[in-house]
């Protein structure tokens, strides 16, 4: 239990896979300028991150260890996470029609996150079991969605700011990131390992 | 190497049938958010955009991708508020699609009609009254000003007059702190 | 009998230096009847009121001039005898400068009275809705600078609790109510006695501000030798805005008045003394509104001091009979000094909600600094008396993003100007709120308008889809029973048919020509 616990805070805030890890930055630079879609985006993308965390360890479990074809897991992953993107989005459209706008293309790019694929073949490096996949994928997304919704806010309030015309647009952005980024090196050591 | 290629494929047939059975199950019906931009045009109806309406203007944000400045009428505002609903940048309007004016409405210069009903039947919104050889008049609560009744008229007899400000239609100027500029309002007691 | 009653405290709020003093030493004077008196028929919230006199009419004093068009509306009443010389565009008191419609009377100077309002000495004996008649064609509204009719604030319906009447008086410069208490306090007792008939409540709470004890006084006197149990006049603190109702109740009674919503939602009910000495006049003499006392102060008049004037006065006959402009004129402020606005011009009429001739000096007002950028300090957040985040309302107005500033109550702001007076940055917040409100409001419209003109379109389109479908199927139904018959002799009675009415035509069309060519 306790080992959940700190699979949990380790993703969640000490090894962040945006800031810390820099994986999936590009919906993270891209959907965060409302709040309103940065939420949304976040949503899809945890849905997206836990499913696919079990559903690529159980076909690494059942399919490929069994039949020897560990070189094909990056096919595998992708395949899978490619079919849960799609779903996804159909549920998204039918859900919220506007959102499903709003997100455009950044929706089926989750299937080229980086850090979507990132926790599937780590969860295979750390070997862990199906229990520890889905709190570690649960643990990314919820993470990813953290920084999303604080990243959008900042941006919001950024962009009514009086920021200067060098600066103004995607400058300032990555700079806030970097500070936020320099924020969550506070967490390091938090948890061993 | 037969196993790599019947694992992946059966993968593959796997996920197909999951996507299929989702397609099926969640078919959306019309399209609300052609009905969301639609309700921020300001509905003059006078297809300066390009297009013949401003409905199928909103279709064509939506669905092709058109720009959201080209509507003169909605102005600044309008833009702000496309970009905002849809999320994208907002830009300056289109110069070619015409030019911001003050609301205005249509007058009928009653001397010069000749009641010839051309532009009752360019007018999109039923703002102008009137039968063939009878008097045509604007009705100026209902128009909206989108000058397409002008052309066709002719004889040239209608007027484009720019809407008074009342005092319930007056609206605050927004506070101008540039360098170089005070304000005095309100009256500050001597602390 | 000042009752030890328990007060809270409200939310933020500043002391200010009053300058009272200026103006509330002299005795209450009135005014000189002006030679020309201009009426504005929209001087309250609400619809503007709709001229029943004409041109070259004679009217007398107290007579109406207008008829109140709609329920949230007031008529305007002739402040002396004399002839009606125009109704139209002329200058208004309104921080836009610009012209409203006003009905303009030459004084005759005989000041003859109307008499179609008969006293109404035993008010006791008629119901709420008599009295809130009275009230109504009395053209009575709120004097302490809202004028909001009264009669539908005494309306107010079943459950009110409470009646407050606001001598609170806490803006700078300001002395017209202290005056009234002072000199006028039977009146005000009056009113209050008429006002609780009429909403059929028992208790009724006076409410002075503590920088004014001759007032205080005197309303205690007063109320002495009317002996009622159910008033009671007491002292609140002096604090701005002290005076602002919402304030109020929560100071007198501990309850806020919830955000959009009014005092009468909590049982409250709240009106200015002046406008309950107005009451007691309508009712008990039958004198309809035509007066009002207002303050002229400030450095740049030569005596500053209060006048009971006749509504429609111009400014600069006010002006005139407190000595006229000294030489440090420089602003011509209507209000107090934090919620006032200039008027452009001295030609603008004494309207209801005029309380205040401010003639300023740069002693009274001095020119604000240039403004720097929101250094997100939070002071005007502590002062703000509604607990508003001034803060954040001066961001999203700045910007015009006005569907946020919806979470942040702006139209709960009553624009007292505290947040300007405490910001480092000599940000004009206050200016920040009136532009977003007016901008919200102006979307409001439009957006009414382009759903009426979709409507329409819509009506247009399918109106015109279906004569075309129509048009269709008859043509289509023609050319079946042409098909049908099939033999010439059909085809050929139809051509017959058709021309046939073309000679009719022809014919019809043919005498009305000859006409012309003899012309």
């Amino acid at each position: 239990m306790t080992e959940l616990a700190l699979i949990l805070i380790a993703t969640v805030l000490v090894n962040n896979f945006v800031l810390v890890k820099f994986l999936g930055l590009c919906p993270f630079m891209g959907v965060s300028r409302k709040l309103e879609t940065a939420a949304g985006m976040a949503l899809a993308t945890t849905f997206v991150l836990t499913l696919s965390s079990v559903c690529s360890y159980l076909v690494n479990a059942w399919l490929l260890a069994p039949l020897g074809l560990e070189y094909l897991r990056t096919i595998a992953f992708i395949l899978v996470i490619a079919a849960l993107v799609q779903f996804t989005e159909m549920v998204v459209q039918k859900t919220s029609p506007l959102l499903y706008q709003v997100l455009g293309i950044y929706l089926p790019l989750i299937t080229t996150n980086c850090a979507v694929l990132g926790v599937a073949l780590l969860n295979i490096q750390e070997a862990h079991g199906l229990l520890e996949s889905m709190v570690y994928g649960f643990g990314a997304a919820l993470g990813f969605s953290l920084v999303m919704v604080m990243f959008a806010g900042i941006r919001e309030r950024v962009a009514v700011a009086d920021v200067p015309v060098p600066f103004q647009g995607a400058a300032i952005a990555l700079i806030t990131a970097g500070l936020m980024a320099l924020g969550f090196m506070g967490f390091a050591g938090l948890v061993k390992g | 190497m037969l196993t790599a290629i019947l694992a992946v494929s059966g993968l593959a047939a796997g996920f197909g049938l999951l996507l299929g059975f989702a397609a099926v199950r969640f078919r959306t019906e019309g399209d609300p958010v052609v009905d969301k931009i639609d309700a921020l045009l300001p509905q003059t109806q006078c297809a300066q955009c390009g297009f013949p309406g401003c409905r199928p203007y909103a279709q064509a944000i939506l669905n092709e991708g058109a720009d959201i400045n080209r509507c003169p009428p909605g102005g600044e505002a309008t833009i702000r508020a496309l970009a905002d609903l849809l999320d994208r940048e907002p830009k300056p309007l289109d110069p070619e699609r015409g030019e911001e004016k003050p609301p205005a409405v249509a007058v009928i210069d009653e001397r010069v009609c000749i009641g010839c009903t051309l532009c009752i039947q360019a007018c999109p919104v039923d703002a102008i009254l009137g039968a063939a050889k009878q008097m045509h008049t604007v009705i100026a609560s209902e128009c909206t000003g989108c000058e397409l009744c002008i052309e066709p008229c002719p004889v040239d007899c209608i007027e484009m007059i720019p809407e008074p400000t009342t005092l319930t239609t007056w609206r605050w100027p927004k506070p101008d702190t540039s360098p170089g500029t005070t304000t005095t309002s309100p009256a500050w007691p001597k602390a | 009998m000042s009752s030890e009653r328990r007060l809270w405290r409200f939310h933020g709020g500043l002391h200010l230096p009053g300058h009272k003093a200026l103006s509330n030493t002299e005795p209450l004077d009135i005014a000189p009847l002006p030679a020309r008196l201009v009426h504005p028929v929209a001087q309250h919230i609400g619809s503007p009121s709709e001229p029943i006199v004409e041109v070259g009419e004679k009217v007398l004093r107290g007579q109406p001039l207008t008829r109140a068009n709609g329920y949230v509306c007031s008529p305007v009443h002739a402040a002396s005898s004399g002839t009606v010389v125009s109704i139209g565009p002329h200058p208004v008191p309104h921080p836009s400068g610009l012209d409203a419609e006003c009905v303009i009377i030459r004084t005759d100077g005989h000041d003859s009275p109307y008499e179609g309002f008969p006293p109404l000495s035993n008010y006791q004996t008629l119901n709420a809705p008599a009295l809130r008649a009275r009230v109504r064609e009395c053209g009575i509204v709120g004097l302490g600078g809202a004028a909001f009719p009264t009669a539908v604030k005494l309306n107010a319906g079943v459950g009110m609790r409470l009646l407050i009447l606001n001598g609170a008086e806490c803006e700078p410069y300001i002395s017209c109510d202290d005056s009234l208490m002072r000199h006028r306090a039977v009146e005000i007792i009056a009113g209050a006695q008429v006002m609780l008939h009429a909403l059929e409540i028992r208790h009724c709470c006076i409410a002075i501000e503590e920088d004014k004890p001759e007032a205080l006084d005197s309303l205690e006197a007063a109320l002495k030798r009317a002996d009622d149990p159910r008033i009671e006049v007491t002292r609140v603190p002096a604090i701005y805005p002290e005076g602002g109702e919402r304030q109020l109740i929560e100071v007198l009674t501990g309850k806020q008045v919830p955000a959009a919503g009014i005092p009468a939602d909590i049982g409250m009910l709240c009106h200015n003394v002046g406008t309950a000495a107005a009451v007691a006049r309508a009712v008990l003499y039958g004198e309809p509104l035509i007066s009002r006392v207002i303050t002229v102060t400030g450095h740049g008049g030569a005596h500053p001091r209060n006048l009971e004037v006749r509504l429609g006065t111009p400014m600069a006959d006010v002006v005139a009979s407190c000595g006229g402009y000294t030489s440090e004129a420089r602003h011509l402020i209507m209000g107090g000094a934090m919620m006032g606005f200039s008027l452009s011009t001295d030609a603008v009429p004494v309207i209801k909600a005029s309380n205040c001739l401010l003639v300023g000096s740069p002693e009274d007002i001095k020119p604000r600094q240039q403004s720097m950028p929101c250094i997100r300090c939070g002071e005007c957040a502590q002062v703000c008396p509604a607990q508003l985040l001034p803060q954040q309302l001066y961001w999203h107005a700045r910007a015009e993003e006005f569907d946020k500033l919806e979470p942040f109550n702006l139209f709960d702001c009553i624009e007292c100007g505290c947040c300007d007076l405490v910001c480092p940055s000599q940000i004009p917040l206050t200016q920040y709120f009136r532009f977003a409100k007016s901008e919200i409001w102006a979307r409001e419209r439009e957006r009414r308008q382009s759903d009426v003109a979709r409507e329409r379109f819509e009506n247009r389109k399918s109106r015109i889809e279906l004569a075309e479908a129509e048009r269709k199927k008859r043509l289509e139904a023609k050319t079946r029973a042409l098909k049908k018959s099939g033999s010439s002799a059909a085809s050929k009675a139809v051509i017959d048919e058709v021309m046939a009415r073309v000679k009719a035509k022809e014919a019809a069309a043919a005498p009305p020509s000859r006409h012309e060519d003899a012309d």
